[in-house]
């Protein structure tokens, strides 16, 4: 019911974002609007404490706080030259939703919002920015009402609305082509890694780069120039929620079976009939029951090392690195800090964290840890 | 290819009325008398749906028959068990309809050899794409006899409607607006849409679904196709009348001339 939908998308994507017309247009508002190139910080205490040099990529330094504002702003620009009238998306942290608001009121497109009712609560101030930014929210109300759900609402939306409406997707997830499009919008994170660490070190390869995992952009990103080279070794970090076999997780690829979600075919979280468990996480960014099938390429041909580490453990990474570095980082990209702590390293490692997002949406969330 | 489907569309001469619901909705055990009461009332084909937890091509009404559904623990082993009841008692056309995440975890071989092996007539999987059809399941259909129903859209192209055409045996289902089920269409886009696929002569017949809830919309959907395909309309029914026979024999009174 979707191929009129995705037919055009698949047609039109390549030639429009390898045009030069559109390249220029996205670099422009990469650098001018969203803050491009994110700094590459070493930090001398992650450093210190992990024996290596660790670097931090500094996605929550971009306009809106998180790296999910280089895909939107690249698929306004596409959606506007499709002729789209109007825009929808989903979203779980509300990282994605806001900057698709953002994206839209930037581009004056009219944009409707779903997000699942329980991420609408956890949420709130993600809520009340889309809002302001003219963004109409609508809260997903089935399943779980998490990200999964949203998901589902903003496909059956675009089923109902295949001409006039150009659907955003957040993450490298869904049908082809978005896994494929999303990932060359976010690549821009891995390049400047690429660039800033030769200018920082002579070298163009890390040791290490590590990102959370929960449909996988962040982590596709900042991996893209490094995915073939055999001297990286690129290591994602999934939500282990209150441990893998509590049975209140999202980790997709450490409990999942091979199946269906949202047009991918991927690992899942699903139980012997085939019916997708509602995954849990403290992070709402990371609890999808699936991951993007790129990500379950790098699993299975050793590309890529897929991990995982609890709510607790990602909480206290995100303590110390507020602490200690002065730099309160989002929940999901504390899973990639936590990490670190279970890694053995040689002196002159070269370690790059993909810190994506800042921790403000979180602020009621870490309260609530620190005075339990 | 010679199933109950193709033998209705050669002998029925009037509208053809096939009636969706979901297994195990509202009861676990009711899959198996509403079969019977509906074809005693006159339905003429039934498709059950199998339950999943994300049914993408479904409004709240199908979505929420499915959760309960799930809940009461209706799964493929359990549905099959039921249709081997259904077909000692009745010759009606019997589909299977749901998505193809439970079919692969079933293992999709497994699940077209019990579907012919108790008797289920055709499939319905609104998920899986033409070109999955035709490289993965093709020629199993066509061996075991079973008719893959392929669905169209007011925006389907017309070249897309022909190779779904050329790839069909049964029926082609042809939804009513760009809805999801339980929707309601715009009228005059929709008769345009209907009038297009009829001038195309299509070598399958045509089933109209998605919106259609009443005898005015099941007439309208017969001027210029086979037949019509009510799903959310039945399901809606039963949660407020429940599934006696008298409750069935009266819905389907008010859809049929």
């Amino acid at each position: 019911m979707l191929y009129p939908n995705l037919t055009e998308l698949r047609k039109h994507y390549l030639p429009v974002i390898e045009s030069n017309d559109f390249k220029k247009e996205f670099r422009l508002l990469l650098r001018d609007y969203v803050g491009r190139p994110t700094p590459l910080y070493y930090s001398p205490k992650l450093s210190g404490e992990h024996g290596a040099s660790v670097y931090l990529k500094r996605e929550d330094l971009t306009h809106t706080g998180a790296h999910k504002i280089n895909n939107t702003i690249g698929q306004i620009l596409l959606a506007k030259r499709l002729n789209k009238k109007r825009i929808i998306a989903e979203t779980g942290a509300g990282q994605h939703g806001v900057a698709v608001a953002t994206a839209c009121a930037l581009a004056g497109i009219g944009c409707t919002v779903f997000m699942g009712k329980v991420d609408m609560h956890r949420q709130k101030p993600n809520v009340e920015r889309m809002k302001l930014l003219g963004a109409e929210v609508v809260p997903a109300v089935s399943g779980s009402q998490t990200l999964k759900d949203a998901t589902n609402e903003a496909i059956r939306e675009w089923i109902s609305h295949p001409a006039d409406t150009h659907y955003i997707i957040g993450s490298v997830v869904g049908p082809h082509p978005y896994p494929d499009m999303v990932a060359r919008f976010q690549s821009v994170i891995g390049l400047e890694i690429s660039d800033q660490l030769k200018e920082k070190t002579g070298k163009k390869t890390p040791d290490y780069v590590l990102a959370c995992l929960g449909g996988g952009s962040n982590a596709i990103g900042a991996f893209y120039p490094f995915i073939d080279n055999r001297v990286t070794q690129l290591i994602a970090v999934e939500a282990g929620g209150k441990g893998i076999h509590s049975g209140k997780t999202a980790a997709s690829i450490a409990l999942g079976r091979k199946g269906i979600i949202h047009g991918s075919r991927t690992y899942l979280i699903q139980t012997d009939d085939g019916q997708i468990i509602e995954p849990y996480s403290v992070s709402a960014g990371l609890d999808y029951p699936g991951i993007g099938p790129v990500h379950a390429y790098l699993h299975d041909t050793g590309k890529a090392k897929v991990v995982n580490v609890t709510d607790d453990e990602a909480m206290e990474a995100a303590l110390w690195l507020s602490r200690r570095e002065g730099i309160i980082p989002a929940l999901e990209p504390a899973h990639a800090l936590a990490y670190l702590r279970k890694m053995k390293f040689r002196p002159g490692d070269t370690v790059v964290v993909n810190l994506s997002g800042r921790g403000d949406k979180d602020m009621s969330i870490y309260r609530q840890y620190l005075h339990r | 290819m010679n199933n109950r489907i193709n033998n209705l569309f050669h002998t029925k001469n009037g509208p053809v009325l096939s009636v969706y619901f979901t297994a195990g909705f509202p009861g676990r055990d009711d899959t198996v008398p509403l079969v019977e009461h509906l074809s005693e009332a006159g339905a003429d084909m039934i498709e059950l749906g199998f339950p999943f937890s994300d049914p993408l091509a479904d409004g709240p009404v199908i979505q929420n028959s499915s959760r309960l559904a799930i809940r009461n623990g209706m799964s493929l082993p359990l549905l099959f068990r039921q249709i081997k009841h259904i077909r000692k008692h009745t010759d009606i056309p019997l589909l299977l309809m749901g998505y193809l995440n439970p079919v692969m975890q079933y293992g999709e071989d497994r699940f077209l050899e019990k579907c012919a092996e108790t008797g289920i007539d055709g499939v319905i999987l609104p998920d899986m794409s033409l070109e999955y059809f035709r490289e993965h399941f093709r020629d199993r259909f066509c061996k075991l006899g079973l008719s893959n129903i392929l669905l169209i859209t007011p925006a389907t192209p017309p070249h897309r409607i022909r190779q779904i055409d050329a790839l069909s045996d049964g029926f082609i289902y042809m939804v009513s607006s760009d809805a999801i089920t339980g929707g309601s269409p715009d009228l005059s886009r929709q008769q345009e849409y209907y009038r297009r696929v009829a001038s195309m002569n299509l070598k399958n017949p045509t089933l109209t679904g998605f919106g259609i809830h009443d005898r005015d919309s099941f007439l309208n959907a017969c001027r210029y196709s086979r037949g019509a395909i009510v799903g959310s309309a039945f399901i809606k029914h039963l949660e407020a009348a429940g599934v006696s026979r008298e409750s069935v024999r009266k819905f389907m009174g008010s859809i049929l001339p």
